[in-house]
């Protein structure tokens, strides 16, 4: 076993290099920049096949990497943050080619206030795009992800690109013991890559992603993209007992830790789901019956599967890491239409803002939150949501702005 | 470089390539153009696409092209046509196509997006070196949505976003020079009423590799204002006044294909579009044309003295 000590950068790359990935279209962006120098190193040295280009910008980078997929080639690449959204208009357009390729975020919060620590309304804003999305909490999850985001990506049933999420500086730049797994197996795997009926060749011209007239053909279209994705969850779970049995790791549409006979349940995604894992241990020493739930599937959404994780389940807090302006956390409003209606769910739904920016959640906090939900119970009624912020970092704050007003006023500019 | 073999006009080809019955408008001086450049290129091409208007001539389940076709988005056309090639190089090298499976990757935009949105991806593709032929049809606005301005228009002409009385009072963009400003393989203008001009560029142009740029200057009934029936009459005077000058790039050179010795008034060219009623009624408009006219005969004097 070849195990070694790596960032979660470090495990992307990795990642595709094991997949055999023919071309990589890259462009630089913090916190995922590791991942394309180290491939473009590899590439140099020549310990790895494959052509990586340096395009001008994220959109130009997407676009090629779906014109590539439509020619014929194993794609990968990454980003972060405002090179996911300035990409954006070709996440559609690629979801819609019916391309597969495989796409890392390194999740980093958006502008402005500009920032490089990690929340997740970057790759919220990628949810309706067509692209699938698969949410990492450890380095060893990141390799193995893009391994196993390559094989859902290219399944007949599903063809549609696979976004892997990891977090900025928490997965990206933490090191972390991976285990490597052997390329041959890998290749095996993987498997050889096939265009099928999808390529430009001489012999075989082809028009591709043509203009629709009218409501009729483009419903269809879009619809086929979406039963697609919803296959995915089958695939998903037949490509995840495989990827078990060739690597000896197993992972489920859902993480659910501790939650066989837990009465409250936190669910987040990401690598902060190992705060609340921590949180879920020391509670349980406290006596309280909690449990996690991580979903690692976000596109297709594991709707049936939560639904039955949920069952007799009395309160779920839900941890969001993105903030919907004017509405709130968006896994919250999520689960709250995936139970909505079905039997014998939990009651209270709290929501609990929390990590934006890279923000800690203390364990403190999470013993807050099963307070809040044990009330909530009691009462009968979920609690409006929470914004996750204590007065010292309050006082923080005013501590700065009253930096900032000396600063002005010694500058004689009142 | 070799000598053409298209010495005169009965020696294009007479097999035309591109299928009819197209949305796109009748005179349309771009598809005039792509008409004449499919069929010296021929059909082992895949066209990557900006948003514009030719964008609708592959509709579902139809294309009038007997080759390939991408639609990609308005800015990235450029980008699209670096992931075919390098996905084609790779698959070449690999040995998984053979060279007769292999494409030409021509890029097919408008004005607006070759002067504007998607000019960084195209420096980006001359940087990097791409092997592809970039094809703009540039109709001096866009077009598409019922020609406002855009970086291509010409100073006075009036567009849906300058209707007042002395036009748009910027001057149209340099998209030659910028683009020889990068040193690429090869850089020329084109207009379809000037086939035979086109056509030994195209020639040229197909058998140069790196980045490859086809400037054709596209008349538009619908966006100048004039009788479908006036396309190539518009197109010759746009010659022969030499608003539209026709010249290459190549070797590091400019050279002029065709210099009018004798140039004929601008006036005659914008006269027939109504884009440039406003200096003719309901008052003449002397400085504005001799504005124009000024400018013209500066560039014709700059080619003369260099």
């Amino acid at each position: 076993m070849n195990r070694k000590l790596i960032t979660g950068n470090g495990a992307a790359a990795w990642g595709a290099r094991l997949a055999m990935v023919d071309y990589i279209p890259a462009f630089p962006i913090t916190p995922q920049t590791e991942i394309i120098e180290t491939l473009a190193n590899w590439i140099d040295r020549g310990e790895m096949q494959g052509k990586l280009v340096t395009l001008e910008s994220e959109h130009s980078m997407i676009t090629a990497a779906g014109a590539a997929a439509s020619s014929g080639v194993r794609v990968f690449s990454a980003t972060s943050s405002q090179g996911l959204l300035y990409g954006m208009e070709m996440l559609y357009n690629v979801a819609g080619w019916r391309v597969p390729m495989v796409l890392v975020n390194v999740s980093r919060g958006l502008a402005a206030p500009i920032t490089l620590e990690p929340d997740h309304n970057d790759v919220m804003a990628a949810r309706d795009s067509g692209f699938l999305q698969i949410h990492c909490a450890t380095c060893q999850e990141v390799l193995d992800s893009v391994l196993l985001a390559h094989r859902l990506s290219e399944h007949e049933d599903v063809r549609l690109p696979v976004l892997v999420n990891q977090d900025g500086f928490y997965l990206s730049f933490t090191r972390e013991p991976v285990d490597i797994p052997n390329p041959t197996a890998a290749k095996q795997f993987v498997g050889s890559y096939e265009e099928e009926n999808l390529a430009f060749r001489a012999s075989t011209p082809l028009s591709h992603a043509v203009a629709v007239l009218g409501g009729g053909p483009y419903s269809y279209f879009r619809y086929e993209i979406h039963l697609a994705a919803q296959q995915a969850l089958t695939v998903y779970d037949e490509l995840a007992n495989e990827f078990r049995d060739f690597f000896g790791r197993h992972y489920p549409q859902i993480e659910a830790y501790r939650c066989d006979d837990a009465d409250y349940v936190f669910v987040m995604i990401g690598s902060f789901a190992t705060k609340a894992k921590e949180a879920v241990d020391r509670l349980r020493e406290g006596g309280w019956n909690v449990g996690l739930m991580r979903p690692r599937l976000l596109r297709p959404f594991p709707r049936d599967n939560f639904v039955s994780l949920l069952q007799g389940k009395q309160a779920v807090a839900v941890i969001d890491q993105n903030l919907s302006m004017g509405m709130g956390g968006i896994l919250h409003t999520e689960l709250a239409s995936a139970l909505y209606g079905k039997p014998d769910m939990p009651a209270v739904l709290a929501s609990f803002i929390g990590g934006l920016g890279g923000r800690d959640i203390t364990t403190q906090e999470f013993f807050e939150m099963v307070t809040v939900l044990r009330k909530a119970v009691a009462s009968g009624e979920t609690p409006p949501p929470r914004l996750l912020f204590t007065h010292n970092e309050f006082r923080e704050v005013e501590k700065l702005q009253a930096i900032a007003h000396v600063e002005r006023e010694e500058l004689g500019q009142h | 470089m070799n000598e053409t073999i298209l010495r005169r006009m009965k020696d294009l080809p007479s097999t035309h390539l591109l299928g009819t019955g197209t949305p796109m408008c009748a005179g349309c001086g771009g598809l005039e153009a792509l008409h004449e450049i499919y069929d010296v290129l021929g059909s082992n091409t895949v066209f990557v696409n900006a948003a514009g208007c030719m964008t609708l001539l592959s509709v579902y389940p139809f294309t009038p092209f007997r080759g390939s076709w991408l639609y990609t988005a308005m800015a990235s056309a450029p980008a699209g046509a670096q992931g075919v090639r390098d996905a084609l190089d790779i698959l070449k090298q690999q040995g998984r196509i053979s060279e007769k499976e292999d494409l030409q990757v021509v890029t097919l935009t408008g004005d607006g997006s070759a002067y504007g949105m998607g000019l960084s991806a195209t420096s980006g593709t001359i940087e990097r070196n791409l092997d592809y032929l970039y094809i703009c049809y540039d109709n001096e606005g866009y077009g598409n949505t019922g020609q406002q301005y855009s970086g291509a228009t010409p100073h006075g002409a009036q567009t849906a976003t300058s209707q007042g009385r002395t036009g748009f009072p910027g001057y149209k963009k340099d998209l030659f020079a910028i683009w020889v400003a990068h040193q690429p393989a090869y850089v020329a203008t084109v207009i379809g009423a000037e086939p035979l001009d086109l056509a030994r560029k195209i020639e040229k142009a197909k058998t140069i590799k790196g980045p490859r740029f086809i400037l054709a200057l596209a008349p538009c009934p619908t966006g100048w204002d004039y009788d479908p029936k006036d396309t190539v009459e518009i197109g010759k005077l746009a010659v022969k006044t030499g608003v539209w000058p026709l010249k290459e790039y190549v070797d590091g050179q400019v050279v002029h294909t065709k210099i009018p010795r004798e140039r004929e008034p601008v006036e005659s060219y914008l006269k027939l579009q109504g884009r440039f009623r406003h200096l003719f009624e309901p008052v003449r408009n002397d400085r504005l044309i001799a504005d124009i006219q000024t400018r013209i005969d500066h560039y014709w004097q700059s080619v003369s003295e260099a």
